[in-house]
């Protein structure tokens, strides 16, 4: 198939960027959305331009590395998939692509089609863990979980990174990433000792570097493993109880469950 | 050079206990200390940083991608070996420990091994309670599947996304030290070189890969967690930005590299489809739990599969290995595909795959219990080929997926180079000549959370008292110097062709000559060729753009160059081991059936490779294996 792409180049975070046109003569419908950018990237380079930089790693939907806005949309136009596992069977002939870099307050683009989410790991390094010091485990066994608990917790657990929620929201907001950890781990009786801690840390945290959240829901439809919005109520409703605990021994660390 | 492993002596079940006891401590106040770095945030890199920093060193952290939760692990599907015995099938410490040499064909170090099946009951405990969310049976108890090259059901998992799981909680306990101000991140930032001084590892250089910033490091300690190199081969199941250059730079500077062409050839994963075909994708083995291998009995079979008919289909490896059937190990599943599309017997439009087919589970089980084993993979094998794997049994090929060779390290895992620690996938490992699947995230969190922070203490012990060396001096001075040479010279070749077109060719002779099957004339052959195709890349690639920003076909083009390298040293290693075992198989040394024959007598040893220069053979030294405890001898899955 013949295509044409519109791609945001931007030589680095100072640097205004502009759309730059691309021919793609012979895409195949069997490639992925990347290796057809391989693929124009290699021709660029026979033609000493410089090859458009991108993000990826795993090329499997899982490591959370690759993100582009294709035709307005995070990960391009197939539901719960990412955009290395997008393939060009999705596209049609004559079909004329934009590709742009998530578009976010929190994400400054490095280059090109790179944009910086550190921001991501200041919010887990406020509190998106379970305290649990290796060597200090008891045996796995003694603590039964509830089936249905472990897979919504795994549900939440799903998220891979990627930001999507974040650059299909109006806001710019995180709320879908954030309650994501939250509920996770809120869901097991292993996160509970710091389940209302964690809570308030979070989304402190979160609120230093994102927009708010004002219910468009966009998020849930750009994540390509499908997390669900109902994670943002619930770590509404966690947030707003965690505030109402006690605030002494909230300041310490320590609320535990009631 | 004589290589110590360093492993105790006394009965194989109490080695490490007394190990541990025997090993030098560094007493609590005395921790912060000490400097370590940790390059990789894996699941062996995250797990000894985050453990370290608990411990109360000063840990450095440092990884290529742009963010830690990134690392490779992240992508691991099937599962989490451990002895539990959950099942009561019969598992027990010493039956892993058992499984996992023999898988490995007899090729590794029995202490390591024990070792290894001792710990793996902890992990499971230390993951639970970080919250990994395992899969679980209705009671809330843990559930566990079977994997191949075993006969009891002891892996855990977590859907079809167990590494993600272990790598995010491995992952969180880094950010807690990061945010306790134990550990320091270093995201975007490739480590290009090892500094070593008075024959100590003592830092390493690395490039800012955002501002093309190169600066030094020092520490009391470096920790290699740098994963495997199975990129070599261009197209593998690793991410793309899998390298070698870490240990390949430590292999430069003295560190021995051992096995190199001990290479895993994954049996079921997405055939290729195409020339832009970038990667391989892995299709879990867990698979193999209910999916059927078969080809059509008659090669010139056209028909669409649902169509032919049970009588003439030949479901090969339940045939020929009756007892293990669609379980035997990696190695041996592969080559039986191999042996099957290359008499002709392949599927698809190109004929190189064989069906791995659900129709017999589904029809047993149903659709929602198969969806609900392996819903993600059945989704990502739509995705990509376009078909639905419900309806149309999936096409497999084997293809590179982990490497069991890399730097030699000792039973406290640290190189011939003191100071230098080699861990998870990036060491020799315990997994001899083939690793069994479900049991790489178990050495790499066994490295990290358990072994590694117990044995460095051994050699930091010796230290105290001594700062961390000074990282403006002359040995760092000179390692950063190399580093700038070196981008300058890759920048300044200006080439005709591009880093991928060299790392295509690399792959392709690598995998003709050095991949499922290998033979002396065709390994000579490749060695010339890639010394070719090595001179030909530094006189005509072509990497535009600069230095100081960031470059990707920079980054590539260095790690490539090193790749070449390693290439040769695969293959010196392959052609001087004369003998078959595990993925090593050497076309001259067969069993009449086609199985792998081992030479115990001349090559029960590690070989371990010194640098000795780019483009001149290595220098080998050898480090014998004994068997105690378990008797060497035709590894038999029939
Ligand atoms: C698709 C797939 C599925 C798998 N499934 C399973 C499974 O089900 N069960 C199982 O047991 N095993 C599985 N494996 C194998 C297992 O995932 C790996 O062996 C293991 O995760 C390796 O972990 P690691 O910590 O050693 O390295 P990695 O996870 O590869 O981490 C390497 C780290 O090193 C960093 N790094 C590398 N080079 C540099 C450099 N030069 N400078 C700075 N940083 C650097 C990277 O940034 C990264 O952080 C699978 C492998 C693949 C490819
Ligand atoms: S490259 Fe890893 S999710 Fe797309």
């Amino acid at each position: 198939m013949k295509l044409t792409l519109r791609v945001w180049r931007q030589k680095g975070p100072s640097d205004e960027g502009r759309f730059e046109t691309y021919d793609v003569p012979d895409a195949n419908e069997h490639m992925s959305f990347l290796e057809m950018l391989d693929v124009v990237n290699e021709s660029l380079i026979a033609d000493n331009h410089d090859p458009i930089a991108f993000d990826h790693d795993c090329r499997e939907g899982i490591c959370g590395m690759c993100g582009i806005v294709i035709n307005g949309r995070p990960h391009g136009p197939k539901k719960h998939t990412t955009t290395c596992q997008l393939h060009m069977r999705n596209f049609s002939d004559g079909d004329e692509i934009t590709v742009e870099p998530w578009r976010a307050n929190a994400f400054p683009v490095v280059k090109d089609l790179v944009v910086n989410r550190s921001a991501f790991d200041r919010i887990i390094e406020a509190g998106g863990y379970v305290s649990a010091a290796t060597g200090s485990a008891p045996e796995a066994n003694s603590l039964p979980v509830p089936k249905a608990d472990a897979d919504l917790a795994m549900d939440a657990a799903a998220c891979i990174g990627c930001g999507a929620c974040v650059a299909a929201c109006p806001n710019g907001a995180a709320q879908l990433f954030t309650s994501a950890k939250v509920g996770h781990l809120g869901l097991l009786p292993q996160g509970q000792a710091e389940r209302w801690s964690r809570v308030v840390a979070m989304v402190e945290r979160m609120e230093e570097f994102f927009g708010s959240c004002t219910n468009y829901g966009e998020c849930e439809q750009a994540c390509p493993k499908g997390i669900s919005v109902n994670f943002i109520a619930r770590m509404n409703r966690e947030y707003l109880k965690a505030k109402f605990k006690d605030g002494r021994k909230l300041a310490r660390g320590a609320l535990g469950d009631e | 050079m004589k290589l110590e492993s360093r492993a105790p002596t006394g009965p194989l079940a109490d080695k490490w206990n007394s190990h541990r006891f025997n090993v030098k401590l560094v007493a609590p106040q005395n921790r912060r200390k000490f400097d370590i770095i940790v390059v990789g945030t894996g699941l062996a890199g995250a797990s000894a940083a985050a453990t370290l920093g608990e411990a109360g060193y000063n840990v450095k952290s440092f990884c290529f991608q742009d963010s830690p939760r990134r690392a490779h692990s992240i992508a691991a599907q099937g599962g989490i070996n451990a002895a539990k015995n959950y099942r009561n099938d019969g598992d027990s410490v010493h039956r892993l420990f058992y499984d996992t040499i023999k898988g490995g064909d007899y090729r590794a170090r029995e202490a390591n091994v024990h070792r290894l099946a001792e710990i793996s009951v902890q992990i499971i405990d230390q993951c639970v309670a970080q919250g990994v969310p395992f899969a679980r049976e209705y009671s809330g108890l843990l559930d566990n599947r079977s994997f191949g090259g075993a006969q009891v059901s002891r892996t855990f998992y977590a859907r079809g996304q167990t590494g993600q799981q272990l790598e995010l909680g491995a992952y969180q306990a880094l950010a807690r030290q990061v945010e306790a101000g134990t550990v320091d991140l270093y995201t975007r930032h490739e480590m290009l070189e090892l500094v070593v001084t008075e024959g100590r590892a003592a830092g390493i250089v690395v490039r800012d890969l955002v501002t093309g910033e190169i600066t030094s490091h020092s520490a009391h300690a470096v920790v290699l967690a740098t994963g495997g190199y199975t990129n070599v081969f261009f197209l593998s199941t690793g991410a793309k930005g899998c390298n070698t250059t870490a240990i390949w730079r430590a292999h430069r500077k003295g560190a021995l590299f051992a096995n190199p062409c001990y290479t895993q050839i994954h049996p079921t994963c997405i055939p290729v489809s195409g020339d832009y075909q970038s990667k391989l994708t892995l299709m879990s083995e867990s698979l193999r739990n209910d999916g059927r291998i078969w080809v059509p009995k008659d090669a010139n079979d056209r028909r669409s599969p649902g169509t032919i008919p049970e009588s003439e289909r030949d479901y090969y490896l339940e045939r020929i290995y009756p007892s293990f059937a669609n379980l035997v190990p990696r190695d041996v599943a592969s080559r039986a595909a191999k042996r099957m599309v290359d008499a002709g017997f392949g599927v698809g439009d190109l004929k190189n795959g064989v069906y791995l087919d659900f129709g017999t589970a589904i029809s047993r089980l149903g659709r929602a219990t198969i969806e609900a084993r392996y819903g993600n993979l059945f989704e990502m094998y739509a995705n990509i080929t376009g078909e639905d794997p419900y309806a149309v049994p999936m096409r497999i090929y084997p293809a590179p997926h982990y490497t069991m060779g890399g730097l030699w390290v000792d039973y406290n895992l640290m190189s011939n180079l003191p100071g230098l620690y080699v861990i998870g996938e990036a060491n020799f490992s315990d997994h001899g000549a083939n690793r069994l699947g479900a049991s790489a995230l178990m050495q790499g969190l066994a490295d990290g959370y358990f072994v590694l922070p117990a044995t460095i203490s051994e050699y930091l012990a010796g230290q105290l008292g001594q700062p961390s060396p000074d990282p403006a001096g002359s040995a760092f001075k000179e390692a950063e110097g190399a580093v700038r040479e070196r981008v300058g010279r890759l920048l300044g070749i200006k080439g005709s062709r591009s880093v991928d077109w060299f790392h295509r060719r690399l792959g392709r002779t690598l995998w003709e000559h050095c991949g499922m099957g290998r033979n002396a004339d065709g390994l000579k052959t490749a060695l010339a060729d890639i010394g070719s195709l090595r001179e030909e890349f530094w006189n005509d690639v072509r990497v535009l753009g600069d230095g100081e920003s960031l470059n990707q076909s920079l980054e590539k083009a260095g790690r490539v160059a090193d790749f070449m390298e390693l290439g040769e040293l695969l293959c010196q290693d392959a052609l001087h081991r004369e003998e078959s075992c595990g993925g090593h198989f050497r076309e001259e040394h067969q069993t009449p059936d086609g199985e792998a024959m081992r030479d115990d007598e001349n090559f029960a040893y590690v070989a371990a490779w010194e640098f000795k220069g780019e483009g001149k053979p290595a220098e080998l030294h050898k480090e014998e294996l004994e068997f105690e405890y378990v008797h060497p001898s035709q590894r038999s899955y029939k």
